[in-house]
């Protein structure tokens, strides 16, 4: 009973101190605005009577041919400066094949688009600047000349197939098939955070029914697919540097998306539909800590497509391991059937909880019979 | 076709409801006699609520576009300045806002689902309620008469239409601010299934609904606008008129209005199945998904197949939405360079390029969704295609002003503003359209600073560069033009210090739509960009009211406008400074020639209005003119 009335003044005494300082604010802002009603007023009926016309071109118009200098010289001077001191920044190291390739691209492609940009902003400013207003001066009529017209349609046209065949020879090779040794795994998204499975020693997937999903079973695993017995999972990513990954993509509930910046690797984790994205790590961690001075540093894998309320904070830890140091770590995990026995035993309670038609769709295995996987297996 | 005389008779007064504006009428109807029946009823005056109500005049219907759209800035940025505040100090306190948001602040801090929220909403806000019907909606509606030289749009009950339907769309949107579980929260391409299921995200509840509600009679509005914006320009064209003596305004408004009635109903087909796949158990969109502790039964569809069908629509969106802009700035910087706005056939032909790439383009949101990577290196091709008739739209912007006599008026400045940041924005579309590179730039920062440059800043500053030069012809009194300055280089200024950092952390990895970065080692190193750009962005949010002043107490206390102020060649002011409905008290002028005779030499002004025939303009007449006189 007690405590009532004093939440109930705590709750007013805020409200009115709020309210207070609104109605302040609002007093101020509407007094400044008379006030400048009444100057800006003044001045239009003083420049009324004085005789000068609001049509009259005068220093306004050269403060303002003056500022477009000012603001090409100033503003690309702080452009200039702000790129190059955050470059450093901003280029963020790479550890993939691919990646050294597309960012060669991009660094191509953002210095022949600076240099129209440069251009054009140049021309826009200089322009705006040299033909201002002046009195008695005459615009020239003008109104078209095809030769230019079809030389700047020409030239972009020219510049930008060459960057489609840029961009299309590395997609196509990004987006091509996965070598056959390639190292498999599954990251599944959910909300919020990664799950990742490795296929075991078997080098195959079993599969995976989203029906089956519980707390202990998180990926669904239907244990009646003899190949996922030894599949195991675990709670980071481990992956060997300089062999091909096949990382398999799936998410169990909303869209999720795999984005690993340094490895300049996403895709999408979309229900219903597995994904998948092939590249070749080309430094382990402990290089990468190395590399950067951070000793703290880690590969993060970060979520890139909005899924709801956490996902802001979808973080996994990614490992690039020298390959022997990957082949120990894999030999040491166990499988997800040896650590969950009671999953195994429901499943041969009830063999028949699984449409067959879903288990079709939902397999995902990938053949993988490298030298490092066998060795991995082994 | 190009004489059809067209009459839009006012509304009877006592006739209660509003009345079909165009009648049927006979081509053989004289100029005078229009002049007539146009007198005979202007002494009739409207009750208040149909003059500025439910209003059927053009002219009225734009405003309210206008004047709503301006509301609707204030909200979207408002809302922009919120979640600015949280990523510039993810760790400040946030209680100081509780009186205003109330449990969404939870122990000082902003509510992550409500900040989802506050970006969907303002993404919503700014592309469909302001760019797309406050800026299209308002010049669309005020200018195509004016100069086409119509009395008004071909079914002026319709136009109202459009207006209140886009009203109760915006007022649903509004409610849904407020409501319990709060606003739709996924984004505002709102992917399925977080939008589809209320158990992913709070805000995929009541909130959705409303969002999909609001969306559909959006879309009606917008055909309906559509529809008459495109039947006016075919059929009402005063005499004279014809297609290639359009100013480049009608040209950017037909096409658009194309584009949105062949696209929208797309998004309306889209929002209608995710309605079903809500509330009525379809799968279209959902497929093997356990979620909450359960696996629903929902599989076969597909969340790929909403996006190809949102993208069909969002695509030709950005074109809607900065089109209009192109157009209105390519007719100020003729005006106001006082030339003729140069390659005003590469112009149409670009728009034209524009608006039928604008539909093979929407597959380069989706590289990275798992689509087949062939159908990527498509959309790659295309894509970068429809990029050179906007360099060549650039180009002859920088002609126009080559050897011109630029008088900056505010109109001006935007305009050169708008080149300037269209510019800038749209060569980064050349990266993110090459999908190789799209994969490490996709949804991240480099991506807003992308589109906010291209389709948000550029297409605002058409938007203001449109009000500060047609405002005269709005409200019949100038805006203070020494405001307009400080407006836009404060404004211009913060575009850039805006957005420019944001490519910065963008090619970084910084992700969009993230409530806090500071998880991430990756992405906490730019704790100090994020201030620097919170303090721009809110910064130019309060630069704003510098406008919104201007805007209003000029409506009152400005200057009274002349005629024809700028001295510009087109219709519109050829129409009295108080325009009643009908536009023209008199019969309608007939047109004689293109409307970009500025400076033309021999002239005695510097500018020849269209209605002026070439008779008697001898001495400046062009040999293949002076042919046509004789």
């Amino acid at each position: 009973m007690a405590s009532r009335p004093v939440f109930a003044a705590r709750h007013f005494h805020l409200f009115s101190f709020f309210f207070m300082t609104v109605l302040g604010i609002v007093l101020v802002v509407v007094l400044l605005l008379v006030v400048f009603a009444l100057l800006l007023r003044l001045q239009l009926l003083t420049s009324i009577f004085s005789g000068n016309s609001t049509r009259d071109i005068g220093w306004g118009n050269r403060v303002n041919a003056a500022l477009m200098l000012v603001f090409l010289i100033g503003g690309g001077a702080w452009l200039a400066w702000s790129a190059v001191s955050s470059y450093s920044r901003l280029d963020i190291p790479i550890a993939s094949v691919h990646g050294a390739d597309v960012d060669r691209l991009f660094w191509t492609t953002m210095i022949i688009l600076g240099v129209a940009f440069v251009l054009v902003q140049v021309f826009l400013f200089v322009y705006a600047y040299k033909y201002q207003h002046k009195e008695g001066k005459r615009a020239f009529f003008y109104s078209h000349n095809n030769r230019l017209e079809v030389i700047w349609t020409l030239i972009p046209a020219i510049v930008f197939a060459g960057l489609v065949f840029a961009g299309w020879k590395q997609w196509s090779r990004i987006t091509g098939p996965a070598p056959k040794d390639a190292v498999v795994l599954e990251v599944m998204g959910k909300q919020f955070n990664w799950l990742v499975r490795y296929p075991g020693r078997d080098q195959k997937l079993g599969v995976v029914n989203y029906r089956l999903i519980d707390a202990v079973n998180e990926f669904g695993f239907d244990l009646s697919d003899k190949r996922g017995l030894d599949d195991f999972t675990a709670g980071e990513i481990h992956i060997p540097k300089g062999h091909p990954i096949m990382l398999k993509i799936r998410s169990r509930d909303v869209l999720h998306s795999v984005y690993m910046p340094q490895f300049r690797l996403q895709m999408y984790a979309v229900p219903g539909m597995p994904t998948n994205f092939w590249f070749i790590p080309t430094k382990t961690t402990d290089e990468m800590r190395a590399q950067t001075g951070n000793p703290n540093f880690n590969y993060e894998l970060a979520c890139n497509q909005v899924c709801g309320r956490g996902h802001f904070a979808m973080k996994m830890i990614v490992v690039v391991d020298e390959p022997d140091d990957y082949v120990a770590w894999f030999g040491q995990q166990k499988s997800f059937s040896s650590q969950n026995p009671e999953v195994l035993a429901a499943l041969r309670a009830q063999p028949t909880l699984l449409p067959a038609q879903t288990a079709a769709v939902s397999s995902a295995t990938v053949r993988a019979s490298g030298s490092l996987a066998a060795r991995a297996a082994h | 076709m190009e004489n059809t005389p067209n009459l839009s008779p006012e509304l009877p007064s006592n006739s209660g409801a509003a009345l079909p504006a165009a009648p049927a009428t006979s081509p053989a109807t004289l100029p005078h006699e229009q002049a007539d029946t146009h007198e005979h009823h202007e002494h009739h005056e409207q009750h208040w609520l149909f003059k500025y109500v439910f209003s059927t005049d053009h002219k009225m219907i734009g405003k309210q576009f206008l004047i709503t759209g301006i509301l609707w800035a204030v909200v979207g940025g408002a809302l922009s300045t919120l979640f600015r505040l949280q990523l510039g100090w993810p760790e400040g306190t946030m209680e100081w806002l509780k009186p205003l948001l109330g449990k969404w602040i939870e122990a000082g801090k902003l509510n992550p689902e409500f900040y989802l929220a506050l970006v969907t909403m303002h993404g919503t806000i700014m592309v469909f309620f302001v760019l797309t019907a406050g800026l299209s909606g308002t010049f669309s509606n005020f200018l195509i008469p004016l100069q086409i030289g119509a009395r008004d749009m071909a079914s002026g009950f319709m136009n109202m239409l459009s207006y209140w339907f886009f009203f109760v769309s915006s007022a649903v949107m509004f409610s849904s601010i407020f409501i319990e579980t709060g606003p739709a929260a996924s984004g505002w391409t709102i992917y399925p299934p977080l939008s589809a299921l209320p158990q992913s995200i709070s805000g995929s509840g009541m909130g959705m609904t409303m969002w999909l509600v609001s969306m559909a009679l959006f879309i009606v509005s917008q055909l309906l606008g559509g529809v008459n914006y495109i039947t006016t320009i075919i059929n009402l064209r005063t005499q004279g008129m014809s297609m290639s003596k359009m100013p480049l305004t009608i040209w950017a408004f037909m096409l658009t209005a194309v584009l949105g009635l062949l696209s929208f109903p797309v998004l309306l087909a889209a929002v209608l199945l995710l309605f079903f796949d809500r509330s009525l158990g379809t799968s279209f969109f959902l497929s093997d998904i356990y979620i909450a502790g359960q696996a629903l039964p929902n599989t076969g569809g597909s969340p790929v197949l909403f996006q190809h069908l949102f993208w069909f629509l969002g695509h030709p969106e950005v074109y809607i939405i900065i089109m209009p802009a192109m157009g209105m700035v390519s007719e100020i910087m003729a005006t106001h360079s006082r030339k003729p706005i140069f390659g005003y056939r590469a112009m149409i032909g670009s728009l034209m390029g524009i608006s039928l790439l604008s539909f093979v383009v929407w597959g380069h949101h989706m590289f990275v969704t798992g689509m087949n990577p062939f159908l990527g290196s498509v959309f790659v091709f295309l894509t970068l295609m429809i990029a050179v008739p906007s360099a060549v739209k650039s180009f002859n912007w920088l002609a126009t002003l080559w050897r011109g006599n630029i008088r900056f008026t505010s109109a001006m400045l935007f305009s050169v503003g708008f080149v300037s940041l269209f510019v800038a924005g749209g060569l980064t579309g050349i990266v993110l359209g090459n999908a190789a590179l799209d994969i490490q730039l996709h949804n991240t920062y480099f991506l807003v600073a992308h589109f906010h440059l291209v389709m948000g800043s550029s297409a605002m500053f058409g938007m203001f560069a449109g009000i500060y030069h047609w405002y005269p012809k709005m409200f019949g009194r100038m805006m203070d033009e020494r405001l307009g300055y400080l407006h836009f280089w404060l404004t211009f200024a913060g575009a850039y210090l805006t957005f420019i950092p944001m490519h910065y952390i963008g090619i970084a990895g910084f992700p969009r739509r993230y409530y806090a970065w500071t998880g991430f080692d990756m992405f906490s190193q730019f704790a100090d960009v994020n201030k620097f750009i919170s303090v721009a962005a809110i910064a130019v949010f309060f630069a704003q009211f510098i406008f919104l002043f201007n805007f209003f107490y000029s409506m009152w206390r400005g200057r009274r406008a002349t005629e024809n102020p700028w001295n510009s060649n087109t219709l519109e002011w050829t129409t009295p400074v108080e325009v009643g409905h009908g536009n023209w008290p008199g019969a309608i002028p007939a047109v004689h020639r293109w409307p970009y005779d500025y400076s033309k030499p021999g002239a005695e002004e510097d500018f020849i209005p269209q209605h002026v025939p070439f008779s008697q303009t001898s001495s400046s007449n062009l040999p293949y003119e002076k042919k046509a006189v004789e």
